[in-house]
């Protein structure tokens, strides 16, 4: 029971951090109808930068839970602005092309970031400091659920609130809804349709710096490479849920995470991706909307 | 006037870059010996380049604009290797000068240069292959090097259990990967293309996946080594000899590609490819049947990429998984794109100019992938075409029925 457990908060977990990332790609697909590859990378470069300031502060004697809440909101900021600078380069001036050319563009934008991190840093992989402080959990439970956990997943829950309240009630949310559900018409109603997506581009890559940073010191290690696999995981989270739909990357994230948990715990974790893969593949063939999706219709 | 707002609107975009790479460009922490180093050169690079870089973008996109105006009136300008193309008075000698060169350059250069080129044509032949796939179909293929390594994996395992020779395992090669692109494509063509997209591409890492763990199949990562070369009635070739001979082979691979893909494109199937990337519901209003259509065109493409592994397993005589990540898809696509989806001339151009640049400018070999990812995206926003974009058939009139249509 135990075991069945600690898979179980470890599905949990690790279902926590796709929908965070998951939620980037499923706003701006809502929004643009682009899968935007480079996503995955926007998530790296948030945890490498919460990696630099954090060792650099450390350095210069700081400690405790100052270096978390500094080094999370410059990974924040930063990942919002490498969001917004990629939108601006690689997919506005592509907006009236046909589809497959920003789909191409954002995969040369992927390689490029790797690539980028990978010169400009290094290609090993970078320990993680733990930023988040131990919490004294009673005994019993201490095997089953680790303090980070714990952290993960209440910081997860807390943000998915905050980000259904934003959606809702404010004007830039509501811009947003207005805009995925018909640009043309949205603009013709006074939306700055541009500045909508801009904005979608810098929310959906603050989340994903957060889960960036949370998973970082989670695992306690990264390296240039993290962003593509995540990126990979937090798409079929995003599928799998039915892309466009914020609470399906919820329900995506934690179907994904309890099957890879499950499974390596239970049948062999040398195939690990590839359960998820394999998750992919059938939920596209068998209900290619997803779990929560619409039915879209495709118009001439 | 308007330089002056670009210089200014330009100094902006630098100082956003060198703000927005600091961290990652500047700063450089060694956490084992706990010192941070402070890269301050590097941000003025950055300064400098992103200055320069987005003058360059400012200047491109204004020619862009301007010419997507001027061009209904404007005589087409013809490239040069167009024009050669057409007039049959160029074509013949060119030709013949480069069967020359092609047929010479083995007996000419080093057992190194050989090997080179048989990797550039590799590539060439990849990149015809996807370019039936992503270029004439329109469905992009992020999974292609899963076939690539069917290919090479069906010949390693053949030749080690069995025994068997190349030139038999060759098809056998391009037939597995042919079903492989058929299992494949059944369920998942149906599909819109982003979904298809990343299908491919997870299809792809399960492969690799596969063959790193199963062991007793593949051998795991350690691959398959003392993989026969291909032989020729028996006769041991010394390795230079063995070279030359799969680069010969590779020639004739090469050419019987173009001239199948040729024929494909204008072929009663090729057309309905074209039809289907350009529109897929007027295609089906049409009466093509989009999923065969569609499973033709990603079969054909694999079978491509299992010849080629084959091949490469020869060439090599040793594979391991790791020759088959996401990054020689990557390479492949980028040929295409570079190269000018559907256009046979542009991708053979851009294989042999991304395989050869990155081989003789080794100290750059860092940056080469670097390149690529910004080719793509450069080429995406200012040249969509490609490098040489494929021409389309079309059906000219003649003098007397101008005439007649002018004045009836």
């Amino acid at each position: 029971m135990d075991y069945f457990l600690e898979l179980f908060v470890g599905g949990l977990t690790r279902g926590s951090i796709y929908a965070l990332i998951a939620l980037g790609y499923t706003m701006v697909y809502g929004i643009i109808q682009l899968i935007n590859f480079a996503h995955g990378e926007i998530y790296m470069i948030g945890a490498f930068t919460a990696l630099i300031v954090s060792s650099v502060l450390a350095m210069y004697g700081m400690e405790g839970i100052s270096v978390l809440i500094i080094s999370t909101v410059l990974a924040v900021m930063y990942s919002a602005a490498y969001g917004f600078t990629v939108e601006k380069i690689a997919y506005k001036p592509l907006r009236q092309a046909p589809r497959l050319s920003p789909l191409i563009s954002a995969i040369g934008m992927s390689i490029f970031l790797q690539n980028y991190v990978l010169l400009a840093q290094t290609s090993d992989f970078l320990p993680f400091p733990s930023l988040i402080p131990e919490i004294d959990l009673p005994e019993r439970y201490q095997h089953i659920i680790g303090s980070s956990e714990l952290v993960i997943v209440s910081v997860t829950a807390l943000v998915m609130i905050g980000l259904t309240i934003f959606i809702k009630f404010t004007k830039i949310g509501k811009a947003m809804r207005a805009t995925a559900q018909d640009r043309s018409m949205a603009m013709l109603l006074g939306v700055n349709v541009n500045r909508v997506i801009s904005n979608t581009f810098i929310l959906g890559s603050a989340l994903a710096a957060i889960g960036g940073v949370l998973i970082a010191s989670h695992v306690g290690r990264i390296n240039f490479y993290i962003g593509f696999i995540a990126g990979i995981k937090a798409f079929t989270t995003a599928v799998l849920g039915g892309i466009g739909s914020i609470p399906g990357a919820v329900l995506g994230g934690l179907v994904l995470g309890w099957t890879e948990s499950f499974a390596t715990g239970y049948i062999s974790s040398d195939y690990e991706d590839v359960f998820s893969f394999v998750l992919l593949v059938v939920i596209l063939i068998f209900k290619p909307t997803g779990l929560l999706g619409k039915t879209l219709v495709q118009k001439v | 006037m308007n330089i002056i707002t670009g210089i200014k609107d330009s100094l902006l975009v630098s100082l956003w870059f060198i703000l927005l790479t600091f961290p990652i460009m500047v700063i450089r922490v060694n956490t084992i010996e706990n010192v941070v180093e402070w890269r301050w050169r590097n941000m003025l690079l950055v300064g400098a380049g992103s200055f320069i870089l987005s003058l360059v973008w400012r200047y491109l996109h204004k020619r862009k604009e301007a010419g997507g105006q001027e061009s209904p009136d404007e005589p087409e300008t013809v490239p040069l290797v167009r024009r050669i193309l057409d007039t049959p008075r160029l074509l013949i000698p060119a030709l013949i000068a480069l069967g020359i060169a092609l047929a010479v350059f083995p007996f000419t250069f080093s057992v190194y240069q050989v090997n080179i080129m048989i990797t550039a044509i590799m590539f060439v032949v990849l990149g015809l292959g996807l370019n039936i796939v992503v270029g004439l179909a329109g469905l992009l293929d992020l999974g292609y090097v899963a076939f690539y390594a069917v290919g090479a994996y069906s010949y390693a395992l053949l030749n080690y259990h069995y025994d068997v020779g190349f030139w038999i395992a060759l098809p056998i090669g391009a037939l597995l990967a042919f079903s492989a692109g058929i299992l494949l494509g059944f369920p998942v063509l149906r599909l819109r293309g982003d979904y298809l997209a990343i299908v491919t591409l997870g299809f792809g890492e399960i492969i690799r996946l596969i063959l790193e763990n199963w062991n007793e199949f593949s051998f795991g990562p350690s691959g398959i080594s003392n993989i026969d070369r291909p032989g020729f009635f028996g006769i041991d070739f010394s390795f230079r000899e063995a070279s030359i001979y799969i680069y010969f082979i590779m020639i004739g691979l090469c050419l019987f590609t173009i001239f199948v893909v040729n024929r494909l494109e204008k072929s009663r199937i090729g057309r309905a490819w074209i039809a289907l990337r350009e529109d897929e519901i007027a295609c089906q209003a049409m009466g093509i049947d989009k999923t065969k259509t569609k499973l033709a065109a990603f079969a054909l493409g694999a079978t491509w990429a299992g010849m080629i592994g084959v091949v490469f397993a020869a060439k090599t005589t040793f594979i391991n998984p790791a020759s088959f990540t996401f990054m020689e898809s990557a390479i492949i696509l980028c040929i295409v794109v570079l190269g000018g989806m559907g256009s046979i001339l542009g991708v053979m151009l851009a294989a042999i100019i991304l395989i050869l640049l990155p081989e003789y400018l080794r100290a750059f070999s860092d940056y080469r992938m670097i390149v690529f990812g910004a080719c793509m995206v450069l080429m995406m926003v200012f040249r969509p075409q490609g490098l040489i974009s494929g021409g389309r058939s079309i059906y000219q009139l003649n003098q007397a029925q101008k005439d007649l249509q002018k004045d009836p």
